[in-house]
């Protein structure tokens, strides 16, 4: 069964991710734009829940906003320039940049529209209470190796950003 | 109005994917940069999330991986900004340009 | 009655609102839950000055109320009255808005608190995965407190607690995973992340998870209560927000109804996360030895403790009435502390209604596990002296993180042992025999 206000919110949460999106890349204050993205992730963990998806919902929210988001918020303060702020925000290129940026996402629309009949319809429903389950048992069985992989990548990441940011290695 | 299909989504994706391409070409701070890309891999996430309702559960714990990667990637990136930020006390893209002949 | 009323109030509905699809139910939950971790706050504050004061050998406020007992309101209606000052240079918005999101996050955590088996606002089925999420973007707020008031004591100040409150989350999380590893030991061998399924599984399996696999769900929720202190930043790990070390740390700029939306948060944070501990250890709304002392007369001797905690507290204060000096300035606060106890009374005899009596055990047993764990934290504010940050740390990275991780192995291994004796045997028979 669908659930009530499927539409409604969806326009609500896609409305107000982009919207946020736009304020990430015009904003001049790091924090202010920092806040944007936060706004955006959380939108986005709300669209993963309308799909059905409630254990990467779970995930973003922890790891992006939570922990990454953190990470920023640290970094905006520690290297936080007043000057910075009074200067040109954006760089010398940014006509063409845009340009090439929107045909870009013409094409992507384009081919989603000529592309229609390739979707299936109807979607699959996957039954909510077991997703979690079904993830896990996915990713200690297909996806193990790239598991133990991304495990040993967070390491490499840890030790190499530790021994950027120190003063003296 | 018509029902949510998959196809509403992507667009949505496509449109936070075009604004962080936008950001990583036109802004001059390191740090929205970053975070522009950050807006990128979201775009993709959903992307994946929004698919795998159709194909079965794989597009899920690829988006998973897809956070965790998301997650190192922004560790290191912001490790190297501090690090320069050391030396050379700014944060504009178009000034971190000692290697330039 | 509209039908959006009546229908969730169906006798065969055994679901909280959320599940069930009643926008109206969950708001009157919802409501219900915020006014009583807001009453919950108020006596927290007024409890903790009387009892921290009692624990040092002294009166704590008495002047007054009976007792002290209307100086919270003081409190408020001074802090209300206060000047709101926002420091040169702070950035307005993120001054502004950082209490907020403080307060976003803690009370967001209250819609999977499971005060009842129908008793929640909803039940997700990612409940703990939501709970730990969710309490991690208070985080946010203090980094944004902390940077917005343009000084360096808040500064700081802010910096320290949210590298205090990141390293607590991982042992939490550990602490946390072990306790999640239990719940797939029941009958139909899979786990659940819910709080109300988390409960349910330990009534499926007659033990409190603290006690399964003892001492290993011991040291987990050790863990998860040291790291639960930490995490909201009660003493002794208060080096943030200590008055003698940072000047109140990322919350000095802060002043008047601003600063009491940071305690209110504290507060709730602590609730909340107390809340956690008691789903995933102590049996949630279960009421004390489910399995040891069961059959109805125990239940019967059990449901009486509801109108028994409100009698004792009626009879305390009266004994304090009858303490109270008998002279006529003190007549109206005499009246007063009566009535006061009258109240308790009445509530009491209330509870002992057969109606009544049946529906409040669950919420009843939670509520009261609760006003354990606040009552712990102030014993321990009252006796441990605090950590300094570098100790701090070193106890959360160096002695919780591989003490959680060990307790995770050890649960996994002991919990699947069976399987695993099986893997081994099979595996050396084929080696023997090839």
């Amino acid at each position: 069964m669908e659930p009530v206000a499927t539409t409604f919110f969806f326009y609500l949460l896609s409305g107000l991710a982009i919207l946020s999106g736009v304020l990430v890349i015009t904003r001049k204050n790091p924090v202010h734009s920092a806040l944007a993205l936060i706004l955006t992730l959380l939108c986005l963990a709300g669209l993963y829940l309308m799909l059905y998806a409630p254990f990467v919902a779970g995930v973003q929210i922890i790891l992006y906003v939570g922990g990454i988001m953190v990470l920023f918020l640290f970094v905006i303060m520690l290297v936080n320039l007043e000057r910075s702020q009074k200067e040109k925000q954006f760089n010398q290129q940014w006509v063409p940049g845009i340009l090439a940026a929107v045909a870009l996402g013409a094409l992507f629309v384009t081919i989603y529209i000529k592309g229609d009949a390739l979707f299936v319809r109807p979607e699959m429903r996957f039954p909510e209470a077991e997703n979690t389950q079904q993830v896990g048992q996915m990713l200690y069985s297909n996806y193990m190796f790239p598991f133990e992989i991304a495990s040993l990548l967070l390491l490499v990441a840890i030790i190499g950003a530790v021994v950027m940011a120190k003063k003296r290695i | 109005m018509a029902p949510i299909t998959t196809i509403h989504y992507l667009v949505v994706a496509a449109a936070l994917f075009v604004l962080g391409v936008i950001g990583v070409l036109t802004r001059r701070n390191v740090v929205i940069v970053l975070m522009s890309v950050e807006l990128i891999l979201n775009a993709v996430n959903l992307n994946l999330v929004a698919f795998s309702r159709i194909w079965g559960l794989h597009g899920q714990v690829f988006a998973i991986f897809v956070i965790t990667d998301a997650a190192a990637e922004a560790a290191v990136g912001l490790g190297i900004l501090i690090a320069f930020f050391r030396n050379k006390e700014t944060v504009n893209v178009d000034e971190i340009d000692l290697l330039k002949w | 009655m509209p039908s959006f009323i009546t229908s969730y109030l169906d006798k065969n509905i055994h679901v909280t609102p959320g599940q069930y699809g009643s926008p109206f139910w969950a708001l009157v939950y919802i409501l219900v839950v915020f006014g009583g971790v807001s009453l919950a706050v108020v006596c927290m504050n007024w409890l903790e000055r009387k009892i921290l004061a009692h624990m040092q050998i002294r009166l704590g406020p008495m002047r007054v109320g009976p007792h002290g007992l209307l100086q919270p309101i003081a409190d408020a209606i001074k802090l209300i009255l206060k000047e709101d000052i926002i420091p040169e240079g702070a950035d307005r918005f993120v001054f502004w808005i950082a209490p907020m999101i403080i307060l976003l996050a803690v009370f967001s955590v209250y819609t999977v608190v499971p005060f009842g088996p129908t008793h929640a606002i909803t039940d997700m089925n990612i409940g703990i995965l939501f709970m730990l999420g969710v309490s991690s973007l208070g985080v946010l707020g203090i980094v944004m407190a902390g940077w917005a008031s343009n000084s360096h004591y808040p500064l700081i100040g802010a910096l320290r607690s949210s590298a205090q409150m990141v390293s607590y989350e991982v042992a939490m999380g550990l602490a946390v995973i072990s306790a999640v590893v239990m719940t797939s030991l029941n009958a139909e061998g899979t786990g659940t992340l819910s709080m109300i399924g988390i409960v349910q599984a330990q009534y499926a399996q007659h033990v409190w998870f603290i006690f399964k696999f003892f001492p290993l769900g011991l040291i987990a929720f050790f863990i998860f209560a040291v790291a639960m202190v930490a995490e909201t930043n009660r003493a002794p790990f208060d080096l943030p927000e200590a008055e003698s070390e940072l000047t109140a740390g990322f919350h000095t700029e802060y002043s008047g109804l601003r600063w009491s939306l940071f305690m209110l948060g504290e507060y709730a944070a602590m609730i909340a996360v107390s809340s956690i501990a008691i789903t995933l250890w102590l049996g949630g709304w279960m009421r004390p030895f489910p399995n040891l002392l069961s059959g109805p007369t125990w239940d019967l001797a059990f449901s009486f403790f509801p109108a028994l905690t409100f009698f004792a507290l009626a009879g305390m204060t009266f004994y304090s009435t009858m303490r109270m000096p008998r002279h006529s300035y003190f007549r109206v606060q005499t009246i007063g502390l009566g009535a006061f106890g009258a109240v308790f009374a009445v509530i009491g005899l209330i509870l002992l209604l057969p109606g009544v009596n049946g529906r409040v055990q669950d919420i009843y047993w939670f509520i009261f596990k609760i006003a354990v764990f606040m009552y712990l934290y102030i014993w321990y504010r009252g006796t441990f002296p605090r950590y300094r940050f570098d100790q701090l740390m070193k106890v959360g990275w160096k002695i919780l993180l591989p003490m959680g991780i060990g307790v995770l192995m050890l649960t996994g291994i002991v919990a699947l042992r069976t399987e695993l004796w099986d893997f081994m045997h099979e595996a050396l028979r084929r080696l023997v025999h090839v």
